[in-house]
């Protein structure tokens, strides 16, 4: 079956762009034959810094036969208009059928048109794909107006062995579908022919091109760490650095440098911020972790001595540069102790409304002071004395250079002026956690100032209305929530958060804010949110959630997670189970009959008028339960109340088998529905089982 | 003449190697501005040329440059308040750019088989000019040595057709050739230093002891203001004739930016007012590129008129 092989030549593409296009190039090419009913097998697309290619396998070689079917005009027309129907489609009318319609009988016709050479419908597939390929940062170049990542140069589209007739108009420039493509910009520039995906793989491979990325990555990764190896080194892991590199060569060739020992003294995240960033160089460590004083460069150019020596003096001299710089920020500000930094936040503003950092400072350590009590074995004036020095490290030299190094330099430098370990901890962690996978601090100092910071900052932002919506969350108000929730439920943390971000309103003074008990509903809510997010991401059951899941007064989230807890644990139970039957037959009845009588049966009970055995049981029980719970709820303990409810279980039982609830006698069926009623409200109590699904 | 010979090195021979280059392939050869700028981008020969009448404008051109924040008082290696750029404009970008830039590191001795040259995403952006590109940094052995740019705006108006910026740091280029750790140690004329000759040490170094002084202790702050405001008041003037003149204008606005990277040196100006300076430049200079296109539009109409 014939096979398509498309490839968009260009100047380079940006690393961070390749893989997206890849997809998006696959996705809307194989839409297109979809819609034109060319089937095929396979699709693959493959990216290099200056190729976009697609290969489909298993074409046909033209479109199936479409049939169409048209409706004419009534059988019993005028002649005029059925010769005028047959005319338009050039056929007699024998080829015709009548067929009964609900309007009458009808003429149709059943035509079948052969389906197009594929060849010659490829082109325009291809050049809407084209068209519509979405980049995140397109431009024009000469005098074209096609918009496109960088520069076009050439449009390879070979179809089952030869080259497609079609252009890519530029919009100035034309480009003609050929055959031909080149290799390595500086090994191999010429242009050669291709006939097929294992011919163009192939000669690439000869013209020192390696398509396929994932083999690329294989490469570095072997490679380096050979390299490491034969040193007694290990390569540092780094995902995100080793996606990028793979898109910036097309034959990798990873090489060793040598860091100078002098610039080793300098904190190694600096080191490996500088080569990283600058130079996406990769670091190797020693058998104990240690940062090596050695670096892996991937080269682009075919492995020769002489050259590579000269590459490998080359990032040398470089780095070189880039540490002097470093090892120059982080001599210059030692000079300074971090304390007297502080005051030098009054000139970083923090948000226009919320005012400076410096008055972020003041303000989080007053909240973070308020915490230490409800953290255990954490100091009030240590806590504030890391707050304090906690956003010091924003006006160093090395942090304005490597913004990823805040807080971790602001732990180097406390440390150099002789701050306790504590401090140093918290002043580093007090940004964590920043996601999912960040570690959450533990320590009390670094907990307090952590949660200080955030609560802080979401008061703020809540207080002058800049809540996230949707995509949109510029200040990543969501993480701060989410740092709080981990904070808060990792460490076991119980305290009144609503007292707390009341407390914290009042830090500010901002004109035309939200009233303080605006701010602090809507920041509950958001918070309660975002636990529910993060409980279901946990696996807990949606509809448990939804069920407890109104933050109490105070606003403590631990409280509300033990509740999620005790009400899986309960349903999870066979007293659970049959109370919870129990419980939709009453809720049932009473919806169905207050339905039909369009009216609520919420009264009180008419004592007087039970008057079966089974339900004055169930009512003894229902009032013993009621009383027992009320003080358990107060006092937190969620599961106890759940084994209290879990008692009703056999009255109701008893109930519904020998209770009939409609009863003709009008009095005795509205006692009893209401007693129905009181039955539900009571178990909700407890929790909204209404919620509960399933 | 032996085509072989490896290309002289010393700094001067490196500026006149890329003007020879530049001018074989048809570029205008143009000297630096007269006035002091940020960077070779600001030459009218690349800010108002972008835009404007020319079909096509080729240049060339060494500039300059001064960054006030940058003075280190000659202590650090690679750090100057007052250094070169060699400056490349081509209007429309030609279809074998690359291929033209590749050739230049040829013609001064840097042959792209015999390093790793690679062309790495770095978009460009002046907020000042109001003007951004797509394109790369261009690595040679991981050393930046040029920064590539297609222009889509400048003045906050859409180039069409759409000029190629090539800016070559040449002392950073020099320090790779000549193989030296030092920009003071670069040798400037390539003549013997017991026949006179000179390294960059000799002509700059005092210049960047006194200027880093003048830019972060004594420039008067008071006075670098008020020539700010008097560079915005003139600016807006001159382009609120009857008859705008826009290239006394844009000097203005020059003028303007580098008071504006003077007080920022004299660390007069803060976060939040940076913001607001930055604004009020971009506004001087997208006002003049205003001008500079409608006197391009009516200059055009005029030859029209005089073929016609």
């Amino acid at each position: 079956m014939p096979e398509l092989l498309f490839e968009l030549f260009s100047e380079e593409i940006p690393s961070r762009m390749q893989q997206n296009a890849a997809t998006d190039l696959k996705r809307l090419v194989t839409g297109n034959l979809r819609s034109a009913g060319l089937n095929f097998e396979d699709a693959a697309t493959h990216v290099t810094p200056c190729r976009l290619a697609l290969v489909i396998d298993g074409l046909p070689a033209r479109q199936a036969a479409i049939q169409e079917e048209r409706r004419g005009p009534r059988a019993d027309a005028p002649e005029k208009a059925i010769q005028g129907f047959l005319g338009s489609l050039g056929i007699a009318r024998g080829q015709v059928e009548e067929r009964q319609t609900p309007k009458g009988v009808f003429l149709f016709a059943v035509i079948e048109r052969a389906g197009s050479e594929t060849r010659t419908i490829l082109p325009d597939i291809l050049l809407e794909a084209v068209r519509e390929l979405p980049w995140q940062k397109s431009m024009r170049w000469g005098r074209n107006d096609l918009r496109w990542v960088r520069p076009l140069h050439h449009v390879l589209a070979v179809f089952d062995g030869t080259a497609l007739e079609g252009a890519l108009e530029l919009g100035g420039q034309t480009l003609d579908f050929t055959n031909e493509t080149r290799g390595h910009r500086h090994l191999a520039p010429g242009k050669f022919a291709v006939s097929s995906f294992v011919d163009y793989q192939t000669k690439l491979r000869e013209s020192f091109v390696v398509l396929d990325r994932a083999e690329r990555t294989r490469i570095i990764i072997d490679g380096a760490t050979a390299l490491a190896k034969a040193v007694g080194l290990r390569l540092r892991k780094d995902p995100s650095l080793l996606d990028e590199v793979v898109g910036l060569i097309e034959w990798p060739v990873p090489l060793m440098g040598r860091i100078d020992n002098n610039f080793m003294e300098v904190p190694p995240e600096s080191l490996v911020s500088a080569m990283r960033n600058h130079q996406k160089y990769f670091a190797l460590e020693t058998k104990d972790d240690a940062l090596a004083p050695n670096f892996i460069t991937v080269s682009n150019m075919v492995s020769e001595p002489k050259r590579d020596a000269t590459i490998v003096a080359g990032n040398e001299k470089v780095l070189r540069a880039r540490l002097s710089d470093a090892k120059f920020f982080w001599d210059q500000d030692r000079t300074k102790p971090l304390s007297s930094r502080v005051p030098d936040l009054a000139f970083i503003t923090f948000y226009d409304r919320l005012g400076t950092l410096a008055d972020k400072v003041a303000r989080v350590e007053g909240l973070a002071e308020a915490l230490a009590s409800f953290v255990p074995h954490s100091a009030p004036d240590t806590v504030r004395l890391a707050a304090h020095l906690a956003k010091a490290d924003l006006t160093t030299e090395m942090v304005g250079e490597f913004p990823e190094l805040q807080g971790i330099m602001g732990r180097y430098y406390a440390r150099h002026f002789g701050a306790p370990e504590e401090i140093c901890t918290a002043i580093a962690e007090h940004y964590s956690p920043l996601g999912p996978a960040d570690i959450c601090p533990t320590a009390p100092t670094s907990v307090v100032v952590a949660l200080a910071d955030k609560i802080d900052t979401l008061v703020g932002f809540f207080a002058i209305n800049e809540r996230p919506t949707g995509s949109r969350d510029p200040f990543a108000l969501r993480r701060a929530a989410f740092g709080v929730i981990r904070l808060v439920i990792e460490n076991q943390l119980h305290f009144p958060l609503r007292t707390l971000l009341a407390q914290a309103y009042n830090n500010f003074a901002i004109d035309d804010a939200l009233s303080r008990s605006e701010t602090t509903t809507n920041l509950l809510e958001f918070l309660a949110d975002r636990l529910k997010v993060h409980l279901r991401e946990e696996g807990q059951r949606h509809d448990l959630i939804s069920a407890v899941f109104a933050l109490d007064d105070e606003g403590d989230l631990n409280r509300l997670i033990a509740r999620v807890a005790a009400l899986a644990a309960f349903l999870g139970s066979g007293d659970g189970q049959d109370l919870m039957v129990a419980y939709r037959r009453a809720a049932n009845i009473v919806r169905i009959e207050e339905k039909k009588d369009q009216r609520r049966y919420d009264g009180p009970l008419d004592v007087a008028l039970f008057e079966q055995f089974e339900e004055k049981h169930l009512h003894a029980a229902l009032d013993a339960a009621s009383s027992e719970i009320a003080p358990l709820i107060a006092t937190d303990d969620f599961a106890a109340s759940m084994s209290v409810l879990a008692e009703l279980r056999q009255p109701m039982d008893t109930f519904f088998d020998q209770v009939k609830v409609n009863v003709t006698d009008a009095a005795l069926r509205e006692n009893r529905l209401r007693f129905l009623t009181s039955i539900v409200e009571t178990m909700n109590q407890v929790a909204d089982f209404s919620k509960v699904e399933g | 003449m032996a085509e072989r010979e490896a290309p002289r090195s010393d700094f001067q021979s490196l500026i006149i190697t890329l003007q020879r280059y530049w001018a074989d392939r048809g570029c205008v050869v143009l000297q630096p501005y007269d006035m002091e700028v940020g960077a070779g981008t600001f030459h009218p020969a690349t800010t108002l040329r972008s835009l404007g009448p020319d079909e096509i404008w080729n240049v060339a051109y060494v500039q300059p440059s001064r960054r006030p924040t940058d003075g280190r008082y000659g202590n650090n290696p690679n750090r100057l308040q007052h250094y070169f750029q060699f400056q490349v404009l081509m209007k429309p970008s030609p279809i074998d750019s690359q291929e033209l830039y590749l050739g230049s590191l040829r013609a001064i001795g840097l042959d792209p088989v015999e390093h790793d040259i690679r062309f790495v995403e770095d978009d460009w952006e002046s907020p000042t000019l109001g003007a951004w590109g797509l394109g790369w940094e261009v690595w040679c052995d991981g050393m930046e040595v040029s920064q590539f740019t297609y222009f889509q705006q400048v003045g906050g108006i859409e180039c069409d057709p759409v000029p190629l910026e090539i800016t070559y740091g040449l002392e950073r280029l020099a320090m790779y050739i000549q193989g030296v750790d030092s920009i003071f140690d670069l040798d400037w004329d390539g003549v013997p230093k017991d026949k006179g000759g000179k390294l960059y040490r000799d002509i700059f170094h005092q210049a960047e002891q006194e200027f880093s002084a003048h830019n972060f202790e004594a420039a008067n702050a008071g006075t670098l203001l008020k020539h700010f405001e008097d560079a915005e008041a003139e600016c807006a003037s001159l382009l609120g004739r009857d008859q705008p003149l826009p290239l006394p204008a844009y000097d203005q606005c020059m003028k303007a930016s580098h008071l504006f990277n003077l007080l920022e040196a004299r660390g007069v100006i803060s976060v939040t007012e940076r913001q607001a300076y930055i604004s009020r430049v971009r506004t001087l200079a997208r006002d003049c590129c205003e001008a500079w296109v409608e006197a391009g539009a009516n200059w055009k109409e005029r030859e029209a008129a005089r073929d016609a």
